[in-house]
């Protein structure tokens, strides 16, 4: 690679060709802030908090975007810049609404942190008009406050250019700028699929998921009611972070024990309704491959993958699974199973789960979702949610102990059911179950590492009882569109598509902590959450759910068999299609 | 063969003043006297004395007609073309001399000065006739750009011929081409005009599109041809509808000719040419934000590097020129880069055409030698400031520019002199202020328009623009203070170091610039609340001198607030606190008892 010599701050830095100054800063150990920039996704140069003074340059050159040359002398924190950064922060927050008591990310903003660190005393120093704003509660997942919004526009680059959904953009322009969808239409009128990608990269409290915790306080508070709660695979590799643990850490005991210490009256998986979910869509996959069923097959357990299927794909709806999520399948046992052998009545159940999701509370409210004839999920909080709750019940989640262990009988799992949370993690635990019941032999190693990794689209082909089965795995509702494209184009055969909404499947979910741009910029999320998960299957004695005894139970005792009558009428669902707005 | 060509303004402003209708009332009058055989009506583009529209010039005695209304014309038919009897009432004052002799328009003061080679054509050929352009050595310069120029060569001759590019930026047009010819080699590249004129006044893009729409056309070809470029497109305004029509049928009739499209003067060089409208946005001025749009996109600019040359149109390298700057290209083939360079200033070649707008007496388009001083485009050119006026200073580069004030009257305007005094050349709008114009107000004024336009994309533009005009707008309503002028400067070096593109960059200048030379203004206003040239309404007072008011009444009666009272024959009395400072009692005052301080 060629190399490119420049100094900063009188330090002499070598970068490769290509680079920004921001890179190269990096490369230095020199921080440049930035607010609006986010590494591939949008490089626009709009926000100017990254200015730099360039020798010779007639202006400020804005450092996430300037390509450096050699020779470039670069100063980074001149009182000149400084003077700058500072003056930018003083107009954003002339309109800005300035209410950080009252903000939910007050104490991760990026905005705040940024006044903070250039010491803005004078925060009303150029107040005036501001731009009028009324805060978009449509959504069912999520609402939007413009007054807090600095036009960074991360959220519309994340929905068009990773998601490929685009419903949200700048309307107006100059001071009356403002972000919001199309004809100003609500944003539940649109074609949003709920995956709150646009909330995780929010640099403000501008965009936030509906926050639901106090209806879970209510339910625990009500005697009357049997509260359980539920935990999807992503969360504990994610739930750290809220409390300063490094990206990565596993803390599924402390996550346990917390969800105890709040008050539900069983801390229940989720990840045993992944082990169920892979038993039944396996057997859907090898019925649909013996009966001549619609292929591909393509998995439903991504909520926002889903709604992105009925918007833009809606004569693919047939290649959906029917198989409902396993947060929904876990919805129907607990109401359905779990009640009756607890004796208590479901409509006296309250099922919440932990989501690393946003588009899930969507999802709660679907159409036939609603085994025990009450709703199968009845609240749907995020990760971060969790995280503030814990904080509001005055748990010291770090001195939590870590070997607390899920309730029975809802809380065995698998090895494989833990990596849904990865992209590929679904396809790999339905080909451990699929490849053994096809071919009735045990396999020698589960792991595929074909379908592993983070690249947004991957292929693979296995060769199983004579019989090739070509698999695909996709991440990111770009990188789903353009999958989903070939195949309808006739380019590309598949037989079994995984498909999550979020790049990098659940761990990088709408519903996670949010971590700066200059932490996403120089870290990959994706792949640092994911190890977690694929350290805990590897420690798991039992990696393939056809092997968790207390599937294998539920079957035995109430379900009969995968695919069985009563299994479907409980763990599957319908879809509908949708139009494009 | 006609005995008399009959030329009528067919430009936008002359249109508007009704020259449509005076060409079908022509032709019907000609037609009742039998003499369209003898008689050719032509509608051309614009002659640039906009202020005297709708025009008429009859040949072969070049009579000059000005403001001529439908009701003129059989007169004009039947004494002129049928008799030979000139209308001496219709004709500009200043083509007649003191004996009644008809004087060449080349004469007169407002052309005598200006040398056309961007508007040649304008106002001289019918611009939907690609006859009469091939007449005046249309298409020649392509012909011999495709047939026995190397590229190299083409670029050399506009690198030598000096031209600098006359959208407002001023970068050498041959070193632009050369860059997006060398820096890329092969591949697509493309080739874009700029016609999204949008400072306020400025109108001679629109003029030469409406005019001389081919030699556009011809220009780009050589463009497309100097840069390796098959493929442009011109971004006009939609609110040039004449200009886009006429650009329509222009690129239609050269595609029959021939001169658009494959194997060009088989040359085996192709090119072709489209028209991409856009919505009237101001920053789709600016050469990223332009380009955005043709592709689709919401008008705004983007960071730079990497350049357009580089990579611009849909990611390839792109030559953006403007109107004008391409009118001058097929002259400078033509005639050398001798020819052209020997025009102008040392540093600035050639000519530019300014638009006169303003107190100035004649309003329109000017294209005048590089250097050519304020001082005559005011006096000479432009006819000077009515109602005896003082001089207070002359506004360059729009809401971009800067003002110049009295004291560089005699200033040669080029793009490095308009520079070093803080103003800029801009695309040319050139407006003209007087004793009663109020620097803060104007200052106010283009903020107001800078505001409105920004795109709103980054920080400094978007809030810090619009903090300019709330601190202009508090100091002129009387609520400004010292600390208010020093935090409008800070704040003006702020947005221009750190706006994202050129309009943002550029916004503060006439802030920055009345600032300079008008401080005392500003002072005025925040010291002693007043505003010297009395236009700042809420500053504003109006008395009646009972000593001069002899109880008329009339300035009561026209009060369209009941803000003025007192009986009949005695002096009367404003209510300043109903006063809403319309000034219509100043105006009917037959006895000077009104003012205002």
């Amino acid at each position: 690679m060629d190399y490119i010599n420049i100094k900063i701050n009188g330090l002499d830095v070598s970068a490769p060709k290509g680079s920004t100054i921001l890179e190269a800063a990096r490369l230095a150990n020199i921080d440049i802030p930035t607010l609006c920039f986010l590494k591939e996704i949008n490089e626009i140069g709009a926000c100017r908090m990254c200015v730099v003074e360039v020798k010779g340059a007639r202006s400020l050159c804005a450092a996430c975007v300037y390509p450096i040359n050699e020779g470039m002398e670069v100063f980074t924190n001149t009182p000149k810049v400084i003077a700058a950064r500072k003056k930018n922060l003083q107009l954003l927050l002339s309109n800005h609404d300035r209410k950080c008591l009252s903000c939910v990310r007050s104490g991760n903003c990026e905005l705040q942190k940024l006044c903070k660190d250039y010491k803005i005393e004078e925060e009303g120093l150029y107040d005036g008009e501001r731009t009028p704003s009324e805060i978009d509660y449509s959504a069912a997942h999520m609402y939007r406050d413009n007054s807090k919004c600095i036009l960074c526009r991360r959220c519309v680059a994340v929905c068009e250019k990773v998601q490929g959904v685009g419903v949200i953009g700048a309307n107006e322009r100059g001071f009356k700028t403002f972000i919001g969808s199309a004809f100003e239409m609500d944003l539940a009128d649109t074609s949003c699929v709920s995956c709150g990608q646009c909330i995780a990269v929010c640099p403000t409290g501008a965009l936030s998921e509906k926050d639901n915790t106090d209806e879970v306080l209510a339910a625990i508070n009500n005697p009357e009611k049997y509260v359980v709660v539920q935990t999807a695979p992503a969360v504990r590799a994610a739930l750290g972070e809220a409390f300063g643990l490094p990206i990565g850490t596993n803390v599924e005991g402390k996550m346990i024990a917390a969800l105890r210490r709040i008050g539900f009256d069983k801390v229940f998986d989720t990840n045993f309704a992944a082990d169920l979910t892979i038993m039944e869509e396996a057997n859907e996959f090898l019925d649909r491959v013996k009966n001549g069923g619609k292929l591909p097959l393509i998995t439903s357990c991504s909520p926002g993958w889903v709604k992105y299927c009925e918007h833009y794909f809606p004569d693919m709806t047939d290649n959906l699974s029917s198989c409902k999520s396993p947060q929904q399948m876990f919805g129907a046992i607990t109401k359905t199973y779990f009640a009756e052998k607890m004796g208590i009545d479901p409509k006296n159940i309250v099922c919440v789960s932990v989501m690393p999701c946003t588009a899930k509370k969507f999802e709660i409210g679907r159409d036939d979702q609603n085994a025990a004839g009450v709703a199968d999920v009845d609240i749907s909080i995020t990760t971060r949610e969790l995280s503030r709750l814990i904080d509001r019940m005055g748990i010291n989640f770090l001195s939590l102990p870590d070997d607390e262990k899920f309730d029975d009988p809802l809380g065995r799992s698998t090895g494989a059911a833990v990596i849904f949370g990865a992209t590929g993690g679904v396809m790999e635990a339905a080909l451990r179950t699929a490849v053994e019941t096809l071919t009735g032999e045990t396999l020698d190693n589960v792991d595929f590492e074909a379908v592993r990794g983070v690249q947004g689209i991957k292929e693979a082909s296995f060769d199983v009882a004579g019989m090739t089965v070509k698999v695909a795995v996709a991440s990111g509702l770009k990188n789903a569109n353009e999958l989903l494209t070939k195949v309808k184009n006739g380019e590309a055969e598949y037989h079994f598509i995984e498909i999550m909404g979020c790049p990098g499947g659940c761990v990088n979910g709408g519903g996670q902590p949010q971590q700066p741009a200059s932490v996403r910029n120089f870290t990959d999320l994706r792949a640092e959450r994911a190890k977690a998960l694929y350290s805990i299957d590897a420690a798991n004695p039992i990696r393939k759910s056809h092997e968790n005894p207390d599937i294998k139970k539920l079957y035995d005792e109430y379900l009969g068999a995968p695919g069985s009558h009563k299994a479907h009428e409980l763990l599957h669902t319908t879809y509908v299609k949708r139009s494009i707005n | 063969m006609y005995r008399s060509h009959v030329l009528v303004c067919g430009g936008t402003g002359c249109t508007s003043s009704g020259s449509e209708e005076i060409i079908r009332v022509l032709k019907d009058e000609l037609d009742k006297n039998g003499l369209t055989s003898e008689v050719s009506v032509v509608k051309t583009g614009c002659h640039g004395l906009c202020a005297l529209g709708p025009i008429m010039i009859v040949y072969p005695e070049a009579v000059f007609y000005s403001m001529v209304e439908t009701k003129d014309v059989p007169e004009i038919v039947s004494e002129h073309l049928l008799k030979g009897r000139v209308v001496s009432r219709l004709v500009y004052d200043e083509t007649v001399s003191s004996e009644g002799e008809i004087k060449s328009l080349a004469d007169t003061n407002f052309y005598k000065k200006q040398h056309r080679i961007a508007l040649r054509n304008c106002g001289v050929i019918n611009p939907e006739n690609i006859e009469e352009y091939i007449g005046t050595r249309g298409y020649e310069a392509l012909g011999k750009v495709v047939t026995e120029m190397t590229p190299d060569d083409v670029i050399k001759c506009i690198l030598d011929s000096g031209l600098r590019g006359r959208g407002g930026g001023g970068f050498p047009t041959g070193r632009k081409w050369q860059l997006a010819k060398d820096l890329v080699k092969g591949g697509q590249k493309y080739v874009c005009c700029n016609a999204d004129e949008g400072d306020p006044g400025a109108f001679m893009d629109r003029s030469i599109l409406e005019g001389d729409p081919h030699a556009l056309i011809e220009a780009m070809a050589i463009a497309g041809y100097a840069i390796g470029a098959n493929q442009g497109y011109v971004y006009v305004r939609a609110e040039y509808p004449i200009a886009v029509e006429r650009l329509q049928i222009a690129i239609n009739q050269a595609k029959e000719y021939g001169l658009l499209g494959e194997n060009i003067f088989g040359s085996g060089f192709s090119f072709d040419l489209g028209i991409r409208l856009g919505a009237g946005a101001f920053v789709c001025g600016e050469e990223t934000a332009l380009m955005t749009s043709i592709e689709g996109n919401r008008g705004e600019p983007r960071p730079r590097p990497p350049f357009p040359a580089e990579k611009g149109l849909f990611g390839k390298p792109t030559v953006l020129n403007n109107v004008e700057t391409y009118a001058n290209i097929p002259q400078i083939i033509l005639n050398g880069p001798e020819w052209f360079s020997a025009m102008g200033t040392e540093k600035s070649k050639g000519t530019k055409v300014f638009a006169l707008g303003g107190k100035i007496k004649n309003t329109g388009l000017v294209e005048i030698p590089m250097g050519t001083t304020l001082r005559e485009v005011v006096e000479e050119i432009g006819g000077g400031i009515p109602n005896g006026k003082k001089f207070k200073a002359a506004q360059t580069g729009g809401p971009s520019g800067g003002c110049i004030p009295a004291e560089y009257f005699d200033i040669e305007m080029d793009y490095d002199n308009l520079i070093a005094i803080g103003s800029m050349m801009g695309s040319g709008g050139l407006i003209v202020m007087d004793e009663d114009n109020c620097m803060v107000d104007i200052a106010k004024f283009f903020l107001e328009f800078t505001v409105d336009e920004s795109c709103g994309k980054c920080t400094p533009c978007r809030i810090g623009t619009k903090r300019l005009y709330e601190i202009l707008d508090k100091i002129t309503k009387g609520n400004g203070t010292l600390e208010d002028i020093d935090k409008l400067e800070e704040l003006c070096y702020f947005i221009k170091e750190n706006s994202l593109c050129g309009l943002g960059q550029t916004a503060p200048n006439p802030v920055l610039s009345t600032l300079k030379f008008f401080r005392d203004e500003y002072v005025a206003h925040v010291v002693d609340k007043k505003c010297p040239a009395g236009v700042c309404k809420d500053l504003l007072r109006y008395t009646i001198d009972p000593d001069k008011c002899k109880g008329c009444t009339m300035c009561a009666r026209v009060c369209p607030n009941n803000a003025i009272s007192g009986a009949v024959k005695t002096p009367h009395v404003i209510d300043t606190d109903k006063c809403v400072k319309c000034g219509a009692c100043m105006e009917k005052c037959k006895f000077g008892a009104i003012s205002k301080c």
